[in-house]
């Protein structure tokens, strides 16, 4: 790659170039994460009339809420469960796909749901899980089996797993799709001359083969359900019953703009921000390193 | 050269352009350039049909003077309205009117600089206006200890309980004679469950304002020290030494018996009583109308039921809704605008109106009287329970309303504990201490940023 970088002689224009970028990155990234940092040292009022600086108050409170440290473990719980969901579904129907002559059908009705807005989602699966109207609690009851998300935590929380999970396969499924795709066809066809089972095809070629995108996917899944959750939480639970579906960022949105705690809300998107800088950086060396996607 | 140095004009011009296309004019200077008639903004959170009705009232005002125009806005819910106008405010384009909901009150209240006061903009506007001419129960709300109205009530409601006339007739029970006590609410649940009429006995909305609030005001019991927050910020909360204590462990014990069936906070229970799941229901007296177009049975309204065991009967419950706040910041003309607008709201014939349509309660005595005269209330008896519960005792400091900083988290805060306490997780009495408990440091917070 290195013979054909290109070496501008005017030192000042490539970041002319790269200056249109940067104003909007500054005007909507870097001006407001710098306005959540400094009101996170403030307490306030929420018209701003009047405002104390109070060092690392705001931290403090956050991290020793309880709520918050719940938030934290429901946030992880939300990332393992969707990954591990989305992931491995998203690989099967990949697979399985990836094997057919004729895949266009397949891939188009495979990738439609990725294609909805996270509000959408969230409203039709409010309409099957809803105790009074949808169809499950009804499917359930024959098996007389209560549903009742507005009560209960655990099935609340099982609801936002699989109405986030349905939607990430989709995703999942065109990477490793594409991956599968990117493999040569000698390496599986010198595997079968030599009689290997498809199961071994699978377990000893493709997966290993498969590794920098299933790296890869593991980041992107984790970032969905770190920041792409709140419209499926909103519309399905509003982050209840007592607080069993609340992430970091549903949070940010109920302590700042329905609490109008805006100091406290502040400090908690400051250590998103940390979070998500941490986990791209992550991916970057690690993705670098491996030399593909 | 010439193409770079025109690269840099022209993205240096970009620049620019996308810096002051972020600095607008404010409303103020808007309003100065233009010719026609002084713009009144009003943000509102009223959706669908309510809304059309708000675009209506505005425009009957615009067509019948030619000096002020009011436009009406619809920012979504009522924390997103509140949330926008509170943003627009610390970036100096805030409307003239804004919509506030009940639990906002207090957060408004202590907003002195960002708010200007009702009675103020209404005597600044040479406008007659008599706080008397209101309903006590709906102003109090909005009104300082000195009697200074802060606010203009524009939607308020007051629960009652809804019922399922034909479901009663069918267990056998008299439908004209709905349950007045705890004791019999159980009682009926119990007869209708048992024939199998319906599968739960009743449910409710607004689990906070109707199974706290409004069960401490018709008991006559406070929630805080301080009464209810009204004589000063530094209330604390005392519901769990309270009936509101057995309150709850009775609706779990019944929510384990069938007789009673949590529907969810705000009014997601209302699917319950509409698919006749339920034959009881408690909500918002702006719901009639809803219910009727919902539910293809027939059904009445009657009183909160209240602990036999424990009072003889009950006061007036208390409101919730939404009230007309004016934002600081803006023109002596306009600011008479505001007034002449607030006038005409007030008026016998438009909240006369306005009550019918939406079953909101009537702001001033006047329009409960003229509603009275058009005979509305013979057509629909099940619209006046609301107003007769509000009205037939004098509020005491227990129902006089309620007046927190934070209690919207705090309503939340109380919802979490009651869905803990009807899923079993929790005793009545920790949901409740656990609630008063975080309830108090909100207060506390709110106290510490606005003392």
């Amino acid at each position: 790659m290195r013979d054909k970088q290109i070496i501008y002689k005017n030192p000042v224009l490539p970041y002319l170039l790269i200056l249109p970028e940067l104003v909007i990155i500054l005007l909507f990234f870097f001006w407001p994460a710098a306005q959540a940092f400094y009101q996170s040292f403030l307490r306030e009022d929420p018209f701003g009339l009047s405002s104390t600086f109070i060092w690392f108050d705001n931290y403090r409170d956050v991290l020793t809420d309880p709520f918050y440290l719940s938030s934290l473990k429901t946030t992880v719980l939300f990332s393992f469960w969707i990954t591990l969901f989305s992931m491995s579904i998203g690989l099967i129907l990949a697979w399985l796909v990836f094997q057919l002559r004729e895949r266009d059908t397949y891939q188009t009705f495979i990738i439609w749901p990725y294609a909805l807005a996270p509000a959408v989602t969230g409203v039709i699966w409010y309409f099957i899980f809803n105790p009074t109207l949808g169809v499950l609690p009804w499917v359930l009851s024959l098996f007389s089996v209560e549903w009742d998300p507005r009560l209960l935590g655990k099935q609340a929380f099982l609801m936002v797993t699989i109405a986030l999970s349905w939607k990430q396969i989709s995703y999942n499924f065109l990477f490793y799709l594409a991956g599968l795709e990117g493999i040569p066809k000698s390496y599986t066809e010198a595997a079968m001359v030599a009689g290997a089972s498809r199961r071994q095809i699978f377990s000893l070629i493709i997966r290993p083969l498969l590794a920098p995108t299933t790296f890869f996917l593991l980041t992107m899944n984790m970032l969905y359900t770190l920041f792409d959750s709140f419209g499926a939480i909103h519309n399905l639970t509003h982050g209840g019953p007592n607080h069993a579906t609340e992430n970091l960022v549903y949070k940010v949105y109920a302590d700042g703009f329905i609490g109008l705690n805006l100091g406290g809300s502040s400090a908690q998107s400051v250590i998103i921000m940390v979070m998500a800088v941490g986990l791209t950086l992550f991916q970057f060396r690690f993705t670098n390193r491996g030399g593909r996607a | 050269m010439k193409s770079k140095v025109t690269i840099v004009m022209v993205l240096l011009s970009l620049s620019v352009l996308l810096w002051s296309n972020g600095k607008q004019d404010g409303p103020a200077a808007a309003a100065a350039e233009s010719k026609g008639p002084i713009e009144i903004t009003w943000w509102h959170a009223m959706g669908g049909a309510l809304g059309e009705k708000v675009d209506q009232i505005a425009s009957d005002f615009n067509a019948g003077q030619s000096e002020y125009k009011v436009i009406p806005v619809n920012k979504g819910s009522y924390s997103d309205t509140m949330t926008a106008g509170i943003a627009a405010f610390r970036s100096g384009e805030q409307p003239h009117i804004i919509q506030v909901y009940e639990v906002g009150t207090g957060t408004m209240m202590a907003a002195k600089g960002a708010i200007k006061p009702v009675y103020e903009v209404m005597r600044e506007g040479g406008v007659s206006f008599d706080p008397s001419a209101y309903l006590a129960t709906v102003t109090g709300y909005y009104t300082t200890a000195k009697g200074e109205m802060l606010s203009m009530p524009f939607n308020s409601s007051t629960p009652v309980m809804y019922y399922n006339k034909d479901a009663f007739a069918a267990a056998g029970l008299d439908p004209e004679n709905p349950p007045r006590t705890w004791e019999e609410v159980a009682e009926v649940s119990r007869i209708l469950v048992d024939k199998g009429v319906v599968s739960a006995g009743f449910t409710t909305t607004w689990p906070s304002w109707l199974m706290v609030e409004n069960f401490s005001a018709i008991h006559d019991i406070p929630l805080s020290t301080k009464s209810n927050g009204f004589e000063g910020t530094d209330a604390e909360f005392v519901f769990n030494q309270t009936l509101v204590v057995k309150h709850h462990e009775m609706l779990a014990k019944w929510q384990k018996e069938n007789i009673f069936k949590y529907g969810g906070r705000q009014s997601t229970a209302g699917p319950l009583f509409n698919t006749a799941e339920v034959a009881m229901t408690f909500g918002s007296s702006a719901g009639y109308s809803g219910y009727r177009k919902n539910c293809d049975f027939n059904f009445g309204t009657s009183f909160l039921p209240y602990w036999a065991s424990d009072v003889g009967g009950i006061r007036n419950s208390i409101i919730g809704g939404a009230s007309l706040w004016v934002f600081e910041g803006h023109s002596a003309a306009e600011y008479k605008g505001v007034a002449e607008f607030f006038s005409y709201l007030s008026s016998a014939e438009v909240q006369a109106d306005w009550h019918q349509f939406t079953g909101y309660l009537p702001i001033t005595y006047a329009a409960y009287d003229l509603t009275k005269k058009q005979g509305y209330y013979d057509a629909n008896p099940g619209a006046e329970t609301a107003l007769i519960q509000m009205t037939t005792n004098q509020p005491t400091a227990n129902s006089k309303g309620l007046r927190f900083g934070n209690y919207n988290q705090i309503r939340d805060i109380i919802n979490d504990e009651q869905e803990a306490i009807f899923s079993g997780a929790k005793t009545a009495q920790q949901g409740m201490d656990d609630a008063v408990k975080r309830g108090n440091e909100l207060l506390r917070q709110f106290e510490k940023a606005n003392g």
